[in-house]
């Protein structure tokens, strides 16, 4: 505050919430990693919450990478197909799905249907002070609402990669099938052979990266929503949106790793 | 059941909660300026002001949800700020709060709401055991019937009771109640300040009572101190209260009246 009483910012008003709240983050974030390693460990808690996250997505990401996988095969054909390469399409597929698809279609999809869901019921719970009721029954409410989602959103989303990837295989398999009339075992021989370990290890590390993402996203938000019911409103909607850029943005960080890696 | 019938249960001897010279404010706007109150062992003491005079904060920084700029808050002969995680956990056992939104876990049934803090702070204790306790506090709220229900499909009345009936689970010393009455028709009000004074006879507890309802504060209080601009006006009973002459006191009593 100055002399006059108005509050004085660094920057601008925004600029200084904006800088606070990824202060605020980080701090949440180490605080998840401290809490992961004590003890009490809900495991019946996290276990539950990772059968609500494969629930609540399984349909979705099956669908989508289904259509995905379906409708890049097509996209991609009238291309190879103009040098003569359209028995590449396994390999392309295999490759494609492994290193940027799976894992990316799954984490756009979990972002809207579990960083939402986590924000909003974390943010509900927050403005009808059901978290202060758990602090006040000496129960850690971080360690029984924030490390169990966060957890279960970071395995459940990785193995929900895993299958979104062998359901865009299928989907594009059953183009190639269609048009090729290519066998499924040639199509998955062709397939594996061109993915490399550093292909599996990069879906791997990607599916985790975007499912703690969008678990740590969508809790920091709910847990930090004020402003009643319009509150968790704004933290469903942050948390997706900051979900989905952080996951481009890690994305992005990621794949120049791996191409550095792999040109080594 | 009125306060007066319970007052011979206060043992003044005995300090449960004593609050020395506590200021807090939230940025520039300043809630408490300077409070200091003594809650004796079995006494309810009823905290009455406006909206927004910093009596739910009173509430938050007693069981150490808020952090005070300045003063000190001892609970059970414990000075709050100074305890670690796990003795601040372990004094929060010893004390029961009912929330004024009831704060009940959507996604839990009655019984789950009941025996969660139980089943997370008491390791291994027989499902048997949990079902008694929950069945007791059920009991004592005269809600047994709703054991299975899901908070959304119960009455605002008796969300309090259950929020209520899930402070008083742990077997609290103390009770805090914020704003119990709050929202609720004039029937409904009643069956909870009578049981607010039914907790204090029956469970020996020491309790504060947040409210605006003089009703509620007439009736469930062994004594009443007036909240305003973050300062006690004047504590004492009713009668001593009300007989000031500050126009803040007056305003109030006067406001409630034609309410």
């Amino acid at each position: 505050m100055n002399e006059s009483g108005k509050k004085r910012y660094l920057f601008t008003r925004n600029v200084d919430a904006f800088l606070t709240d990824i202060h605020h983050g980080f701090k949440f974030t180490i605080q998840f990693f401290r809490e992961v390693v004590r003890k009490p460990f809900y495991f019946r808690e996290t276990v539950n919450q990772c059968f609500e996250i494969g629930i609540r997505s399984l349909g979705l990401i099956t669908i989508t990478g289904f259509i995905v996988g379906f409708v890049f095969v097509k996209q991609s054909r009238p291309s190879l197909e103009s040098f003569g390469a359209t028995s590449w399409l396994p390999s392309l597929m295999g490759i494609a799905s492994v290193r940027a698809l799976g894992p990316l279609v799954t984490a756009l999809i979990a972002a809207g249907k579990v960083g939402s869901g986590i924000g909003a019921e974390l943010g509900s719970m927050k403005v009808t002070e059901q978290i202060d009721a758990m602090e006040v029954s000496a129960i850690n409410p971080f360690k029984y609402l924030v490390v169990t989602r966060v957890v279960a959103s970071t395995v459940g989303i990785f193995m929900l990669a895993l299958y979104c990837d062998a359901v865009t295989l299928l989907g594009s398999y059953m183009n190639i099938n269609s048009v090729e009339g290519i066998s499924m075992q040639s199509f998955l021989h062709n397939a594996f052979s061109s993915i490399s370990f550093l292909d599996l290890f990069t879906n791997i590390i990607k599916a985790v990266t975007y499912g703690f993402t969008i678990g740590i996203v969508g809790c920091y938000k709910g847990f930090n929503a004020t402003q009643g019911t319009r509150g968790v409103g704004m933290a469903a909607n942050q948390a997706v949106v900051l979900s989905i850029f952080l996951i481009f943005l890690e994305e992005f960080i990621i794949v120049q790793i791996v191409n550095w890696i792999r040109y080594l | 059941m009125r306060s007066s019938d319970t007052d011979m249960l206060v043992d003044k001897s005995e300090t449960v909660i004593l609050i020395n010279d506590l200021y807090k404010s939230f940025e520039d706007l300043e809630v408490l300026d300077g409070i200091d109150l003594k809650l004796h062992k079995r006494e309810n003491l009823t905290v009455l002001g406006r909206s927004g005079s910093g009596k739910s904060v009173l509430l938050k920084i007693i069981v150490g949800l808020l952090r005070p700029d300045k003063g000190e808050v001892f609970v059970l002969g414990k000075n709050v700020e100074r305890l670690s995680t796990y003795e601040l956990n372990s004094l929060r056992l010893r004390i029961g709060f009912s929330f004024q939104s009831s704060a009940l876990y959507d996604s839990m049934n009655v019984y789950q709401n009941l025996a969660f803090p139980l089943t997370m702070n008491i390791k291994g204790l027989a499902r048997k055991e949990v079902q008694d306790s929950v069945e007791e506090v059920l009991g004592a709220v005269a809600l047994s019937d709703k054991i299975y229900q899901m908070p959304a499909e119960l009455s605002g009345g008796q969300r309090k009771r259950i929020g209520i009936a899930r402070a008083l689970i742990t077997k609290p010393e103390i009770m805090l109640y914020d704003e119990p009455t709050s929202g609720l028709d004039p029937i409904t009000s009643v069956e909870i300040i009578d049981l607010i004074n039914e907790v204090q006879r029956r469970y020996n507890t020491s309790s504060i009572i947040i409210t605006h309802d003089l009703t509620c504060a007439k009736n469930a209080g062994n004594r009443i101190a007036m909240l305003a601009e973050g300062r006690f006006l004047r504590v004492g009973n009713f009668d001593e209260v009300f007989a000031s002459e500050d126009e803040r006191i007056r305003g109030f009593y006067n406001y409630n009246f034609i309410q």
